[in-house]
């Protein structure tokens, strides 16, 4: 590789008291690369999303982002995190803010801009995807699909050079997926570098650049889409797979 | 609470006729009381109460003031108590356990404690700069006490604010501080302005309390036309004058904790 990686893990330890959850992950992500995670519940995956944008401290290992080491004694984590964005499962918009306000309070706050600055760039992210009409309107008054498209806005508005998802549409009612993943894919076509923790095969398989398979905290098997999903070497991928396939979820 | 939709109007009807029903009665047992002369004429003096009642309405407006005044300060002591119990980390322990300290402290001593050692004390020490106006020093207790109860308010709102909404607003780069100014607080204080209201009402009666350091207001003012004139109605105007101000306030911190019901209730449709 020529040039310095988007991101890149090694050796990443990390465990919640005596509960080792990630054990050694290593992972280099190019530019423009869109890695889905794949593994059972439990696996690692939201936590090593989390360990990324800094929200949970590493126990061991480094995380390089576009050349700079981010989990070096003495970094500034807000400036590292206004570099990354992260989606959450459950939305977590702020319920006493209006969209408009959910999606301007960090560019304002941590990037220092012009309120009509920012909302002019709010207002144009909110209308490339769809959500225009919901400018004024708060959180309790949105569906879940809308709420989540905000949540990815409001993420996207800080301009990030990497995009973290973490399973964002596993609370969403069945009819609501497809809104949410077509946003995903719009970021994936414009070329955002993304690491997305997902339990949606199908849509791992049409978006991934290379599907990584979590097991017990380390990254058991990992390659192109076709090739994790149609023939995957490692017995516990296999398994894993055919879990997914028996709940008609691939 | 009355019932609602056709049944309304009956309803009303039935709450009213058992109330009636209940005050006549009560009239009846107190009045045939056999020391209902004496307390009539000790208590319930029409011409005590007219001749009285100005000059306590108008200490009455230093109570007001005193909780004015107290309320603004308490509000914000009380919030800054809050907001250092529940720093994070090893490094803010000495300031988590001033404030528990604190908090434990100022709950555990009677209120009337602290405003006589300080009332009495406090001007005592003769410091040049320091105000001995009892009033001074009685409000001075007041913010005290009751930030204690106060700052414990404020922290189960904080504490009601779900983590993730702090992991969303650090991961969009906010600082520590930004988050808790317009994500954590504004949350936290929505949520807990019933409770507040509710010790706003305690505070309210506790100015009478400030009249033990010799500050002439409301009810030392009835203790004193009560002294001249061996007759108690002025305690009876006094009650009247705060009962004007807290029954209202009672049935306003009601109305806004039915509101945030329905409002929670509303959500839950949505969410």
């Amino acid at each position: 590789m020529s040039t310095a990686a988007a991101l890149e893990i090694e050796g990443l330890r990390k465990s919640f008291g005596q509960n080792l959850v990630l054990d050694g992950i290593d992972l280099s992500v190019g530019e423009h690369e869109v890695i889905c995670l794949i593994g059972a519940s439990g696996s690692g995956k939201s936590t090593l999303l989390r360990c990324l944008n800094l929200l949970e401290p590493v126990d061991a290992g480094r995380i390089v982002v576009a050349g700079e080491e981010i989990t070096r004694r003495g970094v500034d984590v807000n400036q590292v995190r206004r570099r990354i964005g992260i989606v959450f499962q459950a939305f977590n918009l702020f319920p006493h803010m209006s969209v408009l306000e959910n999606v301007t309070l960090a560019p304002r706050l941590a990037l220092r801009k012009h309120r009509g600055e920012a909302e002019a760039q709010a207002r144009a992210l909110l209308d490339r995807f769809g959500l225009s009409d919901k400018v004024e309107a708060y959180p309790d008054h949105l569906s879940g699909g809308q709420q989540q498209r905000v949540a990815i806005v409001r993420a996207l508005a800080m301009q990030p050079r990497l995009m973290l998802l973490d399973e964002v549409t596993s609370a969403l009612d069945p009819e609501l997926v497809a809104e949410v993943l077509d946003v995903i894919g719009e970021l994936a076509a414009g070329g955002m570098t993304m690491v997305i923790a997902t339990h949606e095969m199908g849509f791992a398989r049409d978006i991934a650049t290379r599907v990584c398979f979590l097991d017990d905290g380390v990254i058991l098997e990992q390659g192109p889409p076709e090739q994790m999903f149609n023939s995957p070497r490692e017995p516990r991928t296999q398994q894993f797979l055919q879990r997914i396939v028996s709940a008609r979820r691939l | 609470m009355l019932g609602s939709g056709g049944d309304g109007r009956r309803s009303v009807a039935v709450a009213l006729l058992s109330t009636i029903v209940f005050l006549v009665v009560a009239g009846v047992v107190i009045s045939h009381a056999p020391g209902w002369q004496v307390v009539h004429r000790t208590f319930f003096s029409w011409t005590y109460f007219k001749s009285t009642f100005p000059e306590i309405a108008s200490a009455f407006l230093l109570n007001c003031k005193i909780f004015s005044i107290s309320e603004c300060f308490i509000l914000t002591f009380a919030l800054l108590l809050a907001v250092l119990r529940s720093l994070p980390g090893p490094v803010f322990f000495p300031l988590r356990a001033l404030a528990i300290v604190y908090a434990d402290f100022f709950r555990g001593v009677p209120t009337i404690l602290v405003i006589a050692i300080l009332g009495f004390g406090a001007p005592g020490l003769e410091l040049t700069g320091v105000p001995t106006s009892v009033v001074f020093w009685g409000i001075v207790s007041l913010v005290l006490v009751y930030s204690a109860y106060v700052s414990e308010v404020y922290r189960a709102g904080i504490e009601s604010v779900h983590p993730s909404q702090e992991a969303a607003a650090r991961s969009l780069g906010l600082t520590r501080g930004q988050t808790l100014r317009k994500v954590i607080l504004p949350q936290a204080v929505r949520r807990v302005i019933p409770p507040l209201l509710n010790d706003f009402i305690g505070l309210q009666k506790d100015t009478a309390l400030v009249g033990t350091l010799g500050a002439i207001e409301a009810f030392n003012q009835a203790s004193i036309d009560t002294n001249a004139t061996f007759n108690y109605t002025a305690y009876l105007a006094a009650a009247l004058l705060f009962v004007a101000i807290t029954i209202p306030l009672a049935r306003f911190t009601d109305w806004m904790i039915a509101r945030d019901r329905r409002r929670r209730q509303a959500q839950g449709v949505f969410a």
